[in-house]
């Protein structure tokens, strides 16, 4: 058998390589200057050149996030049962919450480079700080929406409140999670470089600040590319790692018996 | 087995109390099918909510066995209008819930979870589920799905059945089918059942006593034995007799409905 591909197949590809295209075409068309905005080709050439550095500063970059992100993923799975757990923690805590997500964490940043100084713990907990919030809402609200009736039935069987939550409210938690899990990873990753460019040792923040002050506008494009591509990565480990656990969230119809 | 007696219920509702039910007296005995009927918000389903303990009356009693209610009965199979299953199991490990929490069930779940997977499958084939056992319920249609419902509202060996309105969202056809489901199991296993409903023709199809409730404030205003005999077929429902009950329910009912 033969595989056809279809149009939604290739349209992912067809239009990275367009907007490339688009992009190579006007620069050269309107001629401007490298220094302002370089041309694909230019920032290519540059990762070219800078593969080692740019390599080992997104490596830096991957595993301060994902540290901070693991921090974020037991943190805000501990803290989104408590507040699914009771209605009076969910009121009490809520504000809270949503004040501290209000919060830029860019200005977060220098005091914890002030009190962790210069390195990768102020990038690990940027990381934690910004991808935590999503994660504790919507395990609180997995359980929270558990449907009353169901409550009901397990209620009449005689079920404590821990019985309710380990057979229905964990469980369903699970699209919910892993959903967090998608948006988590990407706020991560800007976590943690937000914190590379106001002061690390390395990282690619670091990498793009210090190719700014010396004027190499493509070497910052360069790393501007490298995020994209390791941001879409993790983005689509974690989509698989989501439909693999929580097949049962993405059904469709057309299972169904008439 | 069950006696209300003399039961309100008033809730704080958004625009002052509301009294769902007020002085309502309910008697079922063992092994009895008694249906409960009336127009639509008329305190139904608190009655279902109070019988199995969920919810206090602000007055009156509520026993089961003799027995005053004072939480969970913990001895109740339930089955709503939404068959409620989770769609993150299989049909068979739907149905097994219970016994993961119903002592002695649950004490011996990991140990006797063969035999109770038999036990499971024996109850699915019953109503005709059997080679779909390891579906998941989302991939089954509305009936089927209530199918499962039902087993597992009674898979613990329930003494006390309470219906709310299983069969509302299905078609004419399919929901006639699970009457019968219904009719075989309870003449097979003779659990008592309290089911609530909008459909007359279910009630007098199915039930030994039918119970006519007023508009809100609900109580019972007519309780009506049926004694058409048993075992019951479709076909009573055709007969002259059973168009006269369902005429003269439906008339209680308007009077019901007028009344508020």
């Amino acid at each position: 058998m033969k595989m056809k591909l279809s149009a939604e197949d290739i349209a992912p590809v067809a239009f990275t390589v367009g907007l490339f295209v688009i992009w190579e075409a006007a620069c050269r068309l309107f001629r401007i200057d490298t220094f302002i905005l370089p041309a694909p080709t230019d920032i290519f050439a540059a990762m070219g050149k800078y593969w080692w550095p740019l390599l080992k500063n997104s490596f830096v970059t991957l595993w301060t996030t994902m540290a901070g992100f693991a921090i974020a993923v037991v943190f805000g799975i501990a803290l989104g049962m408590v507040v699914g757990w009771s209605r009076t923690i969910y009121r009490g805590l809520y504000p809270v919450m949503i004040g501290f997500n209000s919060v830029p964490k860019v200005a977060v940043v220098p005091i914890l480079i002030m009190w962790f100084g210069i390195g990768e713990i102020p990038a690990i907990l940027t990381a934690f700080l910004i991808s935590f919030f999503p994660i504790v809402v919507n395990v609180a609200t997995g359980l929270a929406t558990t449907e009353p009736e169901l409550e009901d039935v397990l209620r009449a069987l005689g079920a404590s409140k821990l019985d309710i939550m380990r057979k229905v409210g964990i469980p369903r938690t699970g699209p919910y999670l892993f959903g967090a899990l998608k948006v988590g990873i990407t706020l991560a990753f800007v976590g943690a470089v937000v914190s590379e460019t106001i002061g690390a040792n390395a990282g690619v923040g670091h990498l793009m600040v210090q190719a700014g002050s010396n004027f190499q506008m493509p070497l910052v494009f360069a790393g501007l590319l490298a995020l994209a591509v390791e941001g879409i990565l993790m983005y689509a480990i974690f989509a698989a790692f989501e439909r693999r656990m929580v097949a049962w969230a993405f059904r469709s119809s057309t299972g169904a018996g008439g | 087995m069950i006696a209300l007696d003399n039961v309100t219920l008033t809730y704080p509702g958004r625009t002052g109390p509301v009294t769902a039910l007020a002085g309502t007296t309910l008697h079922v005995r063992r092994g009895e099918f008694a249906a409960v009927v009336g127009p639509s918000g008329c305190g139904k389903s608190t009655l279902m909510k109070l019988v199995t303990g969920l919810i206090r009356p602000t007055s009156g009693t509520v026993a089961v066995e003799g027995k005053p209610v004072t939480g969970p009965v913990k001895l109740a199979g339930m089955a709503f209008q939404n068959a409620n299953l989770l769609p993150w199991r299989t049909v068979l490990a739907n149905v097994m819930l219970p016994l993961e929490i119903v002592p002695p069930y649950r004490q011996r779940f990991s140990r006797d979870k063969a035999a109770f997977q038999d036990k499971a499958m024996a109850l699915l084939n019953v109503v005709g589920l059997g080679a779909f056992a390891d579906r998941f319920p989302w991939e089954m249609s509305g009936g089927m799905q209530q199918r499962a419902s039902l087993c597992r509202a009674l898979i613990h060996e329930p003494a006390l059945l309470m219906l709310d309105e299983p069969f509302a969202a299905l078609d004419a056809f399919t929901r006639e089918e699970l009457w019968c489901v219904l009719r075989d199991l309870w003449q097979k296993l003779g659990f008592t059942v309290i089911l609530v409903t909008h459909d007359l023709r279910e009630a007098g199809f199915l039930a030994d006593t039918i119970h006519v409730m007023s508009a809100r404030p609900g109580r019972i205003v007519e309780t009506r034995a049926v004694d058409f005999p048993r075992p019951r077929d479709l076909d009573v429902c055709y007969t002259s007799d059973f168009t006269q009950l369902v005429h003269e329910l439906r008339g209680k009912i308007a009077e019901a409905r007028q009344a508020a």
